[in-house]
């Protein structure tokens, strides 16, 4: 088998799990829940293999022995790998919380993760190293890196469910932030949804969508076009924030505790934390030591990777503040993430700089 | 008035100390690194006119620049402010520890003593049962198990039974201060870098030598000598896609050779603390006229002869009378879709040499012969010339760095990693084991505590239970 057909199988692997997990979530029934673990876990088999398989052509292509070829080099690699930590964290914390309701949440940002890596035509071709990505520190860097961000999506998606579960009145900040973020998150997906179809039809399909990005929508050279996307973007925004509580409702018949949520956020950012800090700050700075002979140059990934550490230094901290438990930590683990997001995919594709990786 | 004093002080003090104060640092410096990344730092003022306009709109631009400009947001790593930010980090960091670091060190040290029932009974972790057996009997198997577990515990005969207590990883409390102090050593480390060490960068062409050595505006001069012996890169097959980038360095101290070495992009080479690391190459300016150009010439009946040649020489193909004399060069050669030959880089990337050849002094053919297509080394008489390498016309250009003090940036690394384990996934036990005689029966209490992660200790302790009073029998 040929792994980009594994990874198609894996993806619909997981979207298929989303539905059943819904099935699951709405009528509690036992082993409907099973199929939607077997899914998860057949999606999670079938990328290990494809990740294995690619890993293998890899090695034979470059001849750099094995550890060198780890697939974990380009952006398709990594995110597809960022995908596999996600799942497997997943299926640890089912195992251990005897809990299946976050399926619903988490095998969706999988499928999307995936879907993502279609949309906007990163390239999948194996592409050999430049010389200075030919590191061992590199590959411990980006690896742990990852598992870091995996075990920050949790805190996030665990975070953001906490808000609401736990926000009561519209005007309260709490609720006003969940619904902002639930709303921006939309509103990106949507522009570049039209990004993609607009740019993959017209221009060459196999150009990076960094060039376009929102040329569509916000960046359209004409006016009308800006101020509709700004109205729409508004209109999605208020919606949001106006039937939130509908997604409050859904959450009630989980039958998820506020405390149980809490804790697992505090949990995977306490298993993120110290990774993100040992793999994606001290073993970036050693591999730009050695490559560069600069262990740190505020250029802008590293300056995000350190803002995001200072976020989650925060949500740390803040716990041993009075009254800061709860909901806004829960609001500081949401912001965490979102510069991680920025670190990884930001940085690259609206700032620029040092690192050329992760750029095709 | 002394009192009032001392509260002010106290209350400074106790500002400082605390962790508000750290998530206000957290959030500032998070803040201003924002804005540090979307404006360029140290770059040309155009270019971040340019973002400003984007950003907001061209006419508020210029204003806005200037504001910035005041505020140093150009060079905002190095400004007063953002270094007075990061110095009060350390100061919060470092009060914050002489504030707790007395009472954890207690708790740390802390003798165990045995405690009445009542007592026990009264911690968030207590289990009691019975079992069929006399102290006397079990005690060895009590103080085994909870060997087993990890804790070696104190033994005190009481009254009517035994007393069992005992802690583990009581260090760990210490983990989060490792983690605090190791952020201020590599904070010194920096510091010592920046104020004690330099970077700069030079360049040696093959072949020579230099020790000077460009840092910012000044520049410095080696009291030993870089010689590049050879500088080659290499691609992956054919394409334009470098794989390596090599410098065959030779550093020369007194005139003597002293080490040898070469280096790529990410193996660097160090001499009395100074460290070289390959960053960049290129064709030495007017460096032609003592380029080597390394031909292997074979004639059509098998005779060849290895060359040395320079731009410009003439070689005869042995057992013939065709001489051949090097009349061109190029980087970098490519044929356009009309056969024109151009150069497409100034680098290194397809280098050919054009050669023309003359029978007898008429002039017979000329051709370009690339190194890396061999079938280009094909003469239309069926002789062969032979590419082989070239040298001596580029140099290697090195980043250059003496930081005396990265050995502590790298050992604060090390130890905030074991402090943040400690930190996070190590957590301060004690435990307690009453066994008090009950007829012929054994009444067992324990009592136990820890700073974090309860759930996980309770889980260890109900297992210390279940071995204890499955074993009942046993036990002789
Ligand atoms: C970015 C730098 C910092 C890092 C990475 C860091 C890391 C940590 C970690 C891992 C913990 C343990 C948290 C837990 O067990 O849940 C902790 C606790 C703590 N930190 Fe920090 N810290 C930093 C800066 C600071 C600063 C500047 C202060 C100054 C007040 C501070 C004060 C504290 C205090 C008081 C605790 C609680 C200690 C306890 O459990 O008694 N930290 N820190």
């Amino acid at each position: 088998m040929e792994s980009p057909l594994l990874f198609g199988i894996s993806t619909m692997a997981y979207f298929i799990a989303m539905m059943i997990y819904f099935i699951y979530l709405a009528f509690r029934n036992n082993p409907v829940g099973i199929i939607a673990t077997s899914f998860t876990i057949l999606g999670f088999i079938s990328q290990t293999f494809a990740i294995a398989l690619r890993w293998k052509e890899f090695a034979e292509l470059s001849g750099m022995g094995f550890i060198r070829s780890a697939p974990l080099t380009n952006l398709y690699e990594s995110l597809t790998f960022f995908v596999w930590c996600l799942i497997l964290g997943y299926l640890i914390i089912e195992f251990k919380f005897k809990n299946r309701s976050f399926g619903a949440f988490v095998t969706p940002i999988a499928g999307l993760v995936l879907a993502f890596i279609d949309l906007t035509g990163v390239t999948k071709e194996i592409q050999p190293l430049v010389p200075a990505l030919k590191s061992n520190w590199l590959l411990a860097h980006v690896t742990m890196s990852f598992i870091a961000y995996a075990a920050f999506a949790i805190s996030f998606s665990t975070g953001i469910m906490y808000l609401i579960l736990n926000t009561e009145k519209k005007n309260e900040p709490a609720y006003i932030f969940w619904t902002l973020t639930f709303g921006l998150f939309a509103i990106l997906i949507l522009s570049m949804g039209i990004d993609f179809l607009t740019f993959k039809v017209k221009v060459r399909p196999e150009i990076f969508i960094k060039s376009y990005l929102f040329k569509t929508s916000f960046l359209h050279p004409s006016a009308t076009v800006n101020i509709i996307s700004w109205l729409i973007s508004f209109a999605i925004i208020f919606i949001v924030w106006k039937y939130g509580f509908i997604l409050k409702r859904i959450l009630i018949k989980f039958g998820l505790s506020a405390d149980m949520l809490d804790e697992i956020t505090y949990k995977s950012i306490a298993v993120g934390f110290p990774i993100f800090t040992l793999g994606g700050l001290i073993f970036g700075a050693i591999w730009a030591d050695q490559a560069w002979g600069v262990y740190w140059s505020w250029d802008p990934k590293e300056t995000w990777s350190l803002i995001t550490w200072f976020i989650y230094a925060f949500y740390i901290h803040s716990r041993f503040v009075r009254g800061w438990k709860g909901k806004k930590a829960a609001i500081v683990a949401v912001i965490g993430f979102m510069a991680v997001i920025f670190t990884y995919l930001g940085v690259n594709l609206l700032l620029s700089g040092l690192h050329s990786y992760g750029s095709q | 008035m002394e009192k009032e004093k001392s509260t002010l002080i106290d209350k400074i003090w106790a500002f400082f100390a605390s962790v508000k104060f750290a998530i206000i640092i957290f959030a500032l410096i998070a803040t201003t690194s924002i804005i540090g990344t979307i404006l360029e730092q140290r770059e040309d003022p155009a270019k971040n006119l340019q973002i400003l306009s984007r950003l907001f709109s061209e006419s508020l631009a210029p204003t806005l620049y200037e504001i910035f400009d005041k505020l140093g947001f150009f060079n905002m790593y190095r400004s007063w402010w953002f270094i007075s930010l990061l110095a009060l980090f350390a100061l919060n960091l470092i009060i914050c520890s002489l504030d707790r670091l007395p009472k954890i060190w207690k708790l740390v040290k802390e003798p165990m003593l045995p405690l009445p029932e009542e007592t026990l009974k009264k911690f968030l972790i207590n289990r009691e049962f019975t079992i069929k057996n006399t102290p006397d009997n079990i005690k060895f198997f009590v103080s085994d198990t909870l060997k087993k577990s990890g804790f070696k515990c104190n033994e005190v005969k009481e009254d009517n039974g035994f007393q069992f207590f005992g802690q583990k990883w009581n260090y760990s409390r210490l983990g989060v201060y490792l983690t605090h102090m190791s952020i201020l050593l590599i904070l010194i480390g920096a510091l010592i870098g920046i104020k004690l060490g330099f970077k700069g960068y030079m360049e040696v062409g093959e072949g020579t030598v230099s020790n000077t050595v460009i840092s910012g505006d000044k520049v410095l001069t080696l009291d030993f000598l870089v010689k590049c012996e050879n500088f080659e890169t290499e691609f992956y097959g054919m394409s334009d896609m470098p794989k390596e980038y090599r410098s065959w360095l030779t550093i020369i101290k007194d005139g003597k050779e002293v080490v040898k070495k070469s280096i790529t992009v990410n193996d660097p080479l160090t001499y009395e603390g100074i460290t070289f690391y390959q960053s960049s190459y290129g064709i030495i300016p007017n460096g032609l006229g003592r380029g080597i150009f390394i031909f292997n010439v074979v004639s059509k009946d098998g005779k060849s002869n290895l060359l040395n040649l320079r731009f410009g020489d003439s070689f005869q193909i042995p057992g013939t009378n065709l001489t051949g004399r090097i009349i061109d060069f190029s980087p970098a050669l490519r044929y356009d879709e009309r056969g024109n030959t151009f150069t497409y880089t100034n680098m290194m990337n397809n280098p050919a040499v054009l050669i023309d050849f003359t029978e007898s002094g008429k002039h017979k053919f000329s051709g370009w012969i690339f190194k890396r297509h061999p079938e280009s080394w094909q003469l239309p008489d069926g002789n062969r010339v032979e590419f082989y390498n070239y040298w001596g016309v580029e140099y290697t250009g090195l980043q250059v760095r003496k930081d005396p003090g990265v050995w502590l940036v790298y050992l604060g690394c090390i130890l905030i990693s074991i402090g943040l384990f400690t930190a996070f996934f190590l957590s301060h036990r004690r435990i307690w084991v009453k066994l008090i005689a009950d007829k012929q029966y054994t009444r067992i209490v324990i009592g136990a505590n820890t700073n974090k992660n309860r759930a996980a200790f309770e889980r260890k302790i109900d297992m210390i239970v279940s071995t204890l009073s499955k074993n009942k029998e046993g036990a002789k």
